[in-house]
């Protein structure tokens, strides 16, 4: 069946349709943008915390949903994966291109990590966890954002396996939202994935149960 | 979803339904146990945020703003969206919406095969269009991923709330579903066991179908990305590994700018599940143009659907039911929803939201109980996170179905319209009352009994009157009008004047 053969001018009757329905005539672009640009943003676009009380905040935030955290000293990175690694009884793990780059610091010996290099989806599968670096941290919603650049990589590795190892410093983490959505503005149209504690569900007389499909278990690691 | 759907064209009245339905009072128990967890959840995150009320207003005001410029937004959204590597397509009505993506998903095959199963995000717009029904007649299985919807589809059911459909089923009536769908006689009790049994059943799933269909929460029209959100990872799963995306999305959906986002995304997880943010948002532009191993789905499609919402946009009162951000947050406060249930709205939008929506959605022509079942409390208004003024627009409707059935033929098929006109008839005439008043307390003695204190009461009237007599009792007419009683007196007045 050819699909361009089942709403032929349908694009063109709702476009209409619309216009016909607002009943003002059309306005042009840098009307619509000054228009856009009075819109009322009175809420906070930039947080009042110190930078320890917003890091604080993460930490508590995360923890909240069930992901844990440990803080370290930039130069102990490579150390703490390692122990957290062990401390799960991970030892296969995929990880994007250029982590090493983004994290500073060579990865610990000892552990089979495998660069992602367009897995199938069934190959992700047989991997015990992933390792990667992040963009931004929200800390009022305990968020971390992931974006298809080296050291975080493609979406499917940070979902398929079941543990998800997450390397994040302290400059990239914002107190509220609108800073982080500043901060992405930038690289908008890369593939973006927030992520806020472990896979979780409350469709079951609204208990929150932690890990459905994505990873079960998140361990961030906050290197100041 | 399986079975004949909900579907407000041929659903009863939802008084008629709402009856059978309080009924039930496991359904009733769980409504009201998971309307309350998830208002109390609500209620502490939004005030975590002092500036909760400046973020509501933004959120109107961006909301508004799109709607008076649909057109530019839409064709915005579409060159960005195309320019990305998606393509974009336009559904005037649900059955071209419904066409389309059949077609889409036929033609999805490797080397000219067409696929028989699709997997699915949970998306109220798919559920508006009864796009399983129509795939499953076209042979496509479509698998929901959402462990709520996957309960409503294992059991034969339709969902009964915007954001978690199956939240009128306990955990022994799911695991009971699971039990005899999944083939798992052992399966433990605990929502932890039974989301361990949905992940097994999917995950398999997940790595093996290569089509899947999703709706949309928010079109970027400044990128032409798309954003979804969620909770369990199953949205992630099939927005990322299979080779073909079909996105649905109503035309409502477009918001100008990125840094929206910042606003909207703040509101809705917040209101809809009282969580800080949902465990997953994902954001994404058009395709990965690497061939090989690339990020996500090599194939992307839109499905923009008009399907009656340009009409409602020219009402000027009651478009503002277009800023909708599908929360839910209006369902879980109402009064009548916590009641009834969601079926009882005969439409997938069930609640405040549903008694607004569903009947413009009809174009006013079926579902016109629905607003008026409301008590136009205004628990809806006070929760929603685009300032939707619901009990306004409720009036506003109400308004416009009377309007309709009290012109042309609807008068013959209405007895309440019937029974006001002869009533406006008796008001006109002092004669005519005087009569009719007098014939009422006639006709009411063989219904009338008297109390303990000697006060007349009547418990039962026939016909539609009875709606009035089921749920209260109707006192006597006064043996005296209060007109009767002052020309007495005044006759009486002039009598002993003159006997004087």
């Amino acid at each position: 069946m050819d699909v361009e053969l089942i709403a032929v001018g349908a694009r063109e009757d709702v476009l209409r349709r619309i216009r016909t329905s607002i009943g003002t005539p059309a306005a042009n672009a840098p009307a619509i943008e000054a228009e856009w640009n009075t819109l009322p943003r009175e809420y906070n676009r930039v947080g009042s915390l110190d930078r320890e009380a917003v890091l604080e905040m993460l930490d508590e935030r995360l923890r909240d949903y069930d992901a844990s955290v440990i803080r370290i000293q930039s130069g102990a990175v490579a150390e703490t994966i390692a122990k957290q690694l062990t401390e799960r009884g991970k030892h296969r793990l995929v990880i994007p291109k250029g982590l090493a780059e983004a994290l500073g610091e060579a990865l610990p010996a000892g552990f089979e990590f495998v660069v992602d290099e367009g897995l199938s989806t069934t190959e992700l599968d047989s991997f015990e966890g992933v390792v990667t670096a992040s963009t931004v941290a929200i800390a009022e919603t305990g968020t971390i954002v992931l974006q298809n650049v080296a050291g975080e990589g493609r979406r499917a590795p940070t979902l398929v396996p079941d543990y998800h190892l997450c390397i994040v410093r302290a400059g990239d983490v914002v107190e509220n939202v609108p800073e982080a959505m500043t901060r992405l503005a930038a690289t908008a149209s890369l593939a973006t994935t927030f992520v806020s504690g472990p896979s979780a569900t409350a469709d079951i007389e609204m208990t929150r149960i932690k890990g459905v499909h994505g990873p079960r278990f998140l361990d961030v690691i906050l290197v100041t | 979803m399986s079975g004949a759907g909900l579907d407000p064209r041929t659903a009863p009245k939802f008084q008629v339904a709402a009856r059978v339905l309080v009924g039930d009072s496991q359904m009733r128990k769980n409504v009201r146990h998971a309307t309350k967890v998830i208002q109390t959840k609500r209620a502490k995150v939004v005030a975590e945020m002092p500036d909760w009320q400046k973020l509501r207003e933004a959120g109107q005001a961006i909301r508004q703003h799109t709607l008076r410029h649909l057109d530019f937004y839409l064709e915005q959204f579409e060159r960005n969206c195309t320019a990305a590597g998606g393509v974009v397509h336009w559904a005037r009505n649900a059955e071209e919406a419904r066409q389309i993506v059949i077609g889409l998903v036929k033609s999805s095959g490797a080397m000219g095969e067409s696929p028989t199963e699709v997997i699915k995000i949970k998306s109220m717009t798919t559920e508006e269009i009864q796009l399983n029904k129509a795939l499953e007649e076209a042979g496509v299985h479509a698998y929901e991923t959402d462990l709520a919807e996957l309960i409503i589809q294992l059991g034969h059911d339709q969902p009964s709330h915007i954001v978690v459909p199956a939240l009128h089923k306990n955990r022994a009536q799911i695991r009971e579903i699971f039990m005899r769908e999944m083939n798992l006689p052992d399966l433990g009790g605990t929502p932890q066991d039974l989301a361990d049994a949905a992940r097994r059943f999917l995950r398999e799933k997940f790595l093996r179908v290569k089509t899947a269909v999703s709706g949309a929460n928010f079109l970027v029209a400044e990128t032409g990305g798309v954003c979804i959100v969620e909770s369990e990872g199953n949205g992630r799963m099939c927005l990322t590994l299979p080779e073909t995306l079909i996105s649905v999305a109503g035309i409502d959906k477009v918001v100008p700018r990125y840094q929206d986002l910042e606003v909207l995304l703040q509101l809705l997880p917040r209101s809809a599940t009282g969580e800080r943010m949902n465990p997953y948002n994902s954001l994404w532009t058009g395709v990965d143009p690497t061939q090989k191993g690339g990020d996500g789905p090599r194939t992307f499609h839109v499905v923009l659907m008009d399907n009656a919402r340009s009409e409602i946009l020219a009402d000027k009162e009651a478009r503002q039911t277009l800023q909708c951000i599908r929360c839910g947050a209006c369902q879980n406060a109402c009064p009548v929803y916590q009641q009834t249930g969601g079926h009882a709205y005969g439409s997938v939008y069930a609640g405040p939201i549903g008694a607004i929506l569903t009947p413009q959605l009809m174009q006013m022509h079926h579902a016109q109980s629905l607003p008026y079942a409301s008590s136009l409390c205004g628990a809806c208004y006070e929760v929603c996170p685009v300032k939707i003024n619901i009990p306004e627009v409720l009036i506003h409707l109400r308004n416009k179905v009377v309007k309709q059935q009290s012109s042309g033929f609807h008068i013959l098929a209405n007895p309440e319209v019937m029974a006001l006109k002869a009533v406006a008839q008796v008001f006109r005439s002092d004669k005519v009352f005087r009569v009719s008043q007098k014939l009422g307390r006639l006709a009411e003695l063989p219904l009338s009994h008297k109390d303990g204190q000697g006060v007349g009461w009547i418990d039962w009237l026939p016909g539609m009157l009875g709606g009035w007599t089921q749920v209260r009792d109707l006192r006597v007419m006064p043996k005296q009008t209060f007109r009767e009683w002052f020309e007495e007196r005044e006759k009486n007045k002039q009598g002993a004047n003159n006997g004087r």
